[in-house]
C-alpha cells in the first residue's frame, strides 16, 4: 500500500516536470503583496491579454514575492531566466513580441548596477541575490501558490512520501534533531526537543500549530511564505504531526494579512483532495487535519499561551509557563507550536537530509534564515542567507547600503523585543547567540536599517509606545512599567527630561523583565536598555543640552529657512497648515516659530532644500 | 437603517454557519463586523444566547482585540501604517496630516460618516513605506501631497473596497 502510493506521487511529479522541463517556455509575475501593490496583476492580465493577440499559447504565472521587493513589479521569462524589474503595463506588448518570442533581451528593463552601471540578465547575477542562499525562500518564484501541481513539480510531498513510507516518527525527529534546527519564530528553541516532548507527553488529542502571527512591525517573510508556498508549510506540519502523534492541527494567521488565509486555505483544501490530508494519508493508517484560525490585531497572541487562548476563542492572555506547552497547550492538551518558517524548513531537512542542514550555518544555528531588510536601505526586500552572515554583508552587500547616501546608525532586529545595533557590530555573524549576546534578539527577522535622520530615543519611545498598546495588562510589572518609562521617554522627547530620567528607565527596566510571565514583558526593556547601551550621548543630548540631534523631536528642533537656497518659489507658504512661513515672490521667504508645529509640509514640499532643522 | 430583528437574524444566521462551538467566538465576531462593518450591541447580545457563552465574555473578546470596533465605522477606513520600517520613514507626520485633514483621531469617525481612521502596526508591504492602506487599496510611498489627492479623488469618485 504505502509503495504504491509512493510510486504514484511520483508518476505524477514526472508528468509536471516535463511540463516545466528546462526548455519549457513561461513567464512569471510576482504577485506579492508589495508588488500587488505596485500594481504586477496588472501587469499579469496584460501579459495573458497580449500572448492571446499575438497567438502565443504561453503560460503566465502569478507566484509569490520574489523578495526583491523594492523593485517590483518583477517579471521573469523563462527558460532563459531574463529577469524585469519596474516592468509598467506599458511594456507588456514588447516584451510579448521581442522577449517571449525571439528572445530578444529588452535592456532598459533589465536591473542596473548602481555602482559599477553594469546591466544584468538574471536574478542570481543580481548582487541582491547573488551572497543569499535561498533553499526556503526560493521556490516561491516558481510556483503558482494557488496550484497544488506546481508545488508537487518541484519535489513537492516527496518528503512526506518519505517519511510515511521509510521513516519511524521516532527516526523524523531524530533526523530533525540531527539537522539543529531551531525555531524561527524569535526563541530558537530546538524544534526536536519539542517534538520529543509532545510525543512522549501524556493525554490525547495531541495538536501541531503553525504560528503565522507575524505581528513585530518590518517583519513580513511569514507572510511571504503562508501567500507564496503554502504547502511547503502544510507538508512541514504533516510532518511533524506524524513525528509527535497528532491528528490534528492549526495555523494562526494574523488579522492583517487576508491574501494569505485565502492561500492557505485553497492549498489545504487541495491538499485534502489530493489525499495528503484528512484519512488515512497516502493510503496509510495516518490521519490528519489542519484548521486556519484568523487572529484579530493582538500582538500578544504571537505568545504562546496567548495564541492558545485565541484559538479557544477567548482575548489572549499568556499565562504562566510552570508546565509547558509540550505538556498541556492547545486546550490543556500536549501542543507542538512551531512559526510558520520553522515548519518550511522541515521538508527541506527530510529531502536533502540532516547532514547537509548541519552543513549550512554555525555552531549553533543551523541552516538559513530569512531576513526582511526594510526602513533607510536601498534595497528593500526579503533575503534569506546562511546562518552566520555578517550584519556588514547583509546591509551593505545585498542591502546596497543606506538610502538617499546618508549615514547608517543602527539596525534595529527582533521587533519590539530586540535591540538596536550600531556600526561599530557590524562584523557580527547573525545568529540566535550573538544578536543576544549584543542584547537584541533574532525575533521573527525583521531588520529596520536606520540612518543619521532616526532619533535612537524617539525609537525606544516608539516600541514602548508600541508595547504599551499591546501589553495583555494582566501583569502590573508590565502594564504599569512599560507606561511609566513611556512617560518619561514622552518627557526626555518634549525636552522636559531631568538628570537621573536614564537610570531610573534602567531601574524600571529591571523590574518589568523580572515581574511578567511572557516574553513580551520580559523583553520590552530591550529597545530602550539597548539605545541606552549604544546611544547614551543621545539621550544625554535631550536631557542636558536640549537637543534632538537627528532633528526629529519636534519640541526640540526648530526649521528655518537658508536664504542662499531660497528661491522664494512660494511653494512652502502654500502647503504650511499654520501659516507659520511667509515672504514675497522670488525673495528668500521666512518662518515663524511660534506658528510652525514643525508637520514637515515645506521640507516635503521644497524642492531646493532651503528648510533647515536643527 | 438596520433593525434590530435584521441584525438579530444575521446574528444567528453566522453563528449557525460556525456551528456554535465558543472556540468559535472570534470567527463570529469577524464575521459579525464584516456583515455590519462594527460590532452592534445587539449583535453581541444575540451572538452571546446563541453560543451559550456570557455576554462578559463576549465582550471582553470585542474590547480586547483591536481589529473589533464597537461603533460604527465610516464608509473608507483609512488604515495608516505605523511598522517600524513606516515609522522611520515619516509615517506620524502622515498621521498628523490625515488627523488634520480630516479632523479627527484614529479610532474616530467624520462626521459626514465618510471616513475612519485607524492606525495599524505593519501590514508587511514595507518596501513601499510609507504605506498607507484604504480600504482594500494599498497606497506606497505616501506623502503629504499625496494624501490631499487621495481624500479629493475618493470624495469626487469614491474608493476600491
Amino acid at each position: 500500500m504505502k509503495e504504491s502510493s509512493d510510486t504514484q506521487a511520483r508518476r505524477v511529479q514526472e508528468d509536471l516536470r516535463l511540463n516545466y522541463g528546462p526548455n519549457k517556455k513561461f513567464v512569471t509575475v510576482c504577485a506579492g503583496t508589495g508588488c500587488r501593490a505596485y500594481g504586477s496583476l496588472k501587469v499579469k492580465d496584460a501579459l495573458e491579454a497580449e500572448m492571446k493577440k499575438q497567438n502565443m499559447n504561453v503560460e503566465v504565472l502569478a507566484t509569490g514575492c520574489f523578495g526583491f521587493c523594492e523593485k517590483g513589479p518583477m517579471v521573469v521569462i523563462h527558460p532563459d531566466k531574463y529577469f524585469y524589474q519596474q516592468v509598467k503595463v506599458e511594456d507588456v506588448p514588447e516584451i510579448v513580441s521581442k522577449t517571449v518570442a525571439k528572445g530578444e533581451v529588452l535592456g532598459r528593463l533589465l536591473y542596473r548596477d548602481p555602482d559599477t552601471k553594469k546591466t544584468m540578465f538574471r536574478e542570481e547575477d543580481l548582487p541582491f541575490y547573488k551572497k543569499q542562499l535561498r533553499v526556503v525562500f526560493g521556490q516561491n518564484g516558481m510556483i503558482d501558490p494557488t496550484r497544488i501541481d506546481d508545488y508537487l513539480a518541484i519535489d513537492g510531498y516527496q518528503a512526506l512520501a518519505k517519511v510515511l513510507s521509510e521513516m519511524t516518527p521516532e527516526g523524523v525527529i531524530s533526523e530533525v534533531k540531527k539537522a539543529g534546527l531551531r525555531g524561527r519564530g524569535g526563541g530558537g528553541f530546538p524544534t526536536a526537543v519539542k517534538w520529543e516532548g509532545v510525543r512522549r507527553a501524556h493525554g490525547e488529542p495531541k495538536y501541531v500549530i503553525a504560528n503565522g502571527d507575524e505581528g513585530d512591525p518590518g517583519a513580513y517573510m511569514d507572510r511571504s511564505l503562508m501567500e507564496g508556498n503554502p504547502h511547503s508549510i502544510i507538508e512541514g506540519m504533516i510532518i511533524g504531526a506524524y513525528a509527535v502523534g497528532a491528528r490534528e492541527g492549526y495555523i494562526y494567521v494574523r488579522n492583517e494579512y487576508p491574501l494569505a488565509v485565502t492561500h492557505l486555505t485553497l492549498a489545504i483544501a487541495a491538499a485534502g483532495e489530493a489525499g495528503l490530508l484528512g484519512k488515512n494519508i497516502l493510503g496509510t493508517d495516518f490521519s490528519f487535519d489542519i484548521h486556519i484560525t484568523k487572529g484579530a490585531g493582538a500582538f500578544v497572541c504571537g505568545e504562546s499561551s496567548a495564541l492558545f487562548a485565541s484559538i479557544e476563542g477567548r482575548a489572549g492572555e499568556p499565562r504562566a509557563k510552570y508546565v509547558h506547552a509540550v505538556e498541556k497547550g492547545l486546550w490543556d492538551k500536549p501542543t507542538v507550536l512551531n512559526n510558520v518558517e520553522t515548519w518550511a524548513n522541515v521538508p527541506l531537512i527530510i529531502n536533502r537530509g540532516a547532514d547537509w542542514y548541519a552543513s549550512i550555518g554555525t555552531e549553533g544555528s543551523k541552516g538559513t534564515k530569512i531576513f526582511s531588510l526594510v526602513g533607510k536601505i536601498n534595497n528593500t526586500g526579503l533575503i534569506e542567507v546562511p546562518m552566520g552572515t555578517t550584519l556588514y554583508e547583509i546591509i551593505y552587500d545585498m542591502g546596497g547600503g543606506i538610502a538617499n547616501g546618508r549615514k547608517f546608525k543602527a539596525v534595529q532586529t527582533g521587533g519590539p523585543s530586540g535591540g538596536c545595533i550600531p556600526e561599530s557590530l557590524l562584523d557580527i555573524p547573525v545568529d540566535f547567540d550573538k544578536l543576544y549576546e549584543v542584547g537584541s534578539m533574532m525575533g521573527s527577522g525583521g531588520m529596520i536599517v536606520m540612518d543619521d535622520s532616526s532619533c535612537m530615543v524617539d525609537v525606544a519611545r516608539y516600541f514602548l509606545a508600541f508595547l504599551q498598546e499591546e501589553s495583555c495588562g494582566k501583569c502590573v510589572p508590565c502594564r504599569e512599567g512599560v507606561r511609566r518609562m513611556r512617560e518619561i521617554l514622552d518627557d526626555i522627547c518634549a525636552g522636559k527630561g531631568r538628570e537621573g530620567d536614564v537610570e531610573l528607565l534602567e531601574k524600571i527596566a529591571t523590574g518589568v523583565a523580572d515581574g511578567s510571565l511572557c516574553a513580551l514583558g520580559g523583553s520590552a526593556p530591550n529597545p530602550v536598555l539597548s539605545t541606552i547601551k549604544y546611544f547614551r550621548e543621545e539621550y544625554d543630548a535631550h536631557i542636558k543640552n536640549h537637543r534632538c540631534p537627528a532633528g526629529v523631536c519636534k519640541a526640540l528642533i526648530t526649521y528655518s529657512i537658508i536664504p542662499e537656497k531660497c528661491t522664494g518659489c512660494g511653494m512652502c507658504i502654500k502647503v504650511c497648515p499654520t501659516q507659520a512661513t511667509s515672504g514675497e515672490k522670488k525673495k528668500a521667504h521666512t518662518i515663524d516659530n511660534d506658528k510652525c508645529t514643525r508637520c514637515g509640509a515645506c521640507i516635503e514640499s521644497c524642492k531646493f532644500d532651503a528648510i533647515n532643522v536643527k | 437603517m438596520k433593525t434590530t430583528s435584521n441584525i438579530a437574524g444575521k446574528t444567528k444566521e453566522i453563528v449557525k454557519k460556525h456551528g456554535k462551538d465558543k472556540s468559535s467566538l472570534i470567527g463570529v465576531l469577524q464575521d459579525i463586523q464584516e456583515a455590519f462593518n462594527y460590532l452592534p450591541k445587539q449583535a453581541l447580545k444575540t451572538a452571546a444566547s446563541a453560543m451559550n457563552v456570557p455576554f462578559s465574555r463576549v465582550y471582553e473578546a470585542a474590547t480586547f482585540y483591536t481589529a473589533f470596533s464597537l461603533k460604527p465605522r465610516g464608509e473608507n477606513i483609512v488604515k495608516i501604517c505605523v511598522g517600524t520600517a513606516c515609522h522611520v520613514r515619516g509615517a506620524s507626520a502622515l498621521q498628523d496630516k490625515f488627523e488634520r485633514t480630516l479632523g479627527i483621531k484614529p479610532g474616530e469617525t467624520t462626521k459626514d460618516k465618510k471616513f475612519s481612521l485607524e492606525t495599524v502596526n505593519c501590514v508587511g508591504a514595507c518596501a513601499l513605506g510609507p504605506v498607507v492602506l484604504i480600504n482594500t487599496e494599498y497606497h506606497g510611498q505616501v506623502t503629504m501631497k499625496k494624501i490631499d489627492k487621495l481624500i479629493e479623488k475618493i470624495n469626487n469618485e469614491g474608493a476600491q473596497r
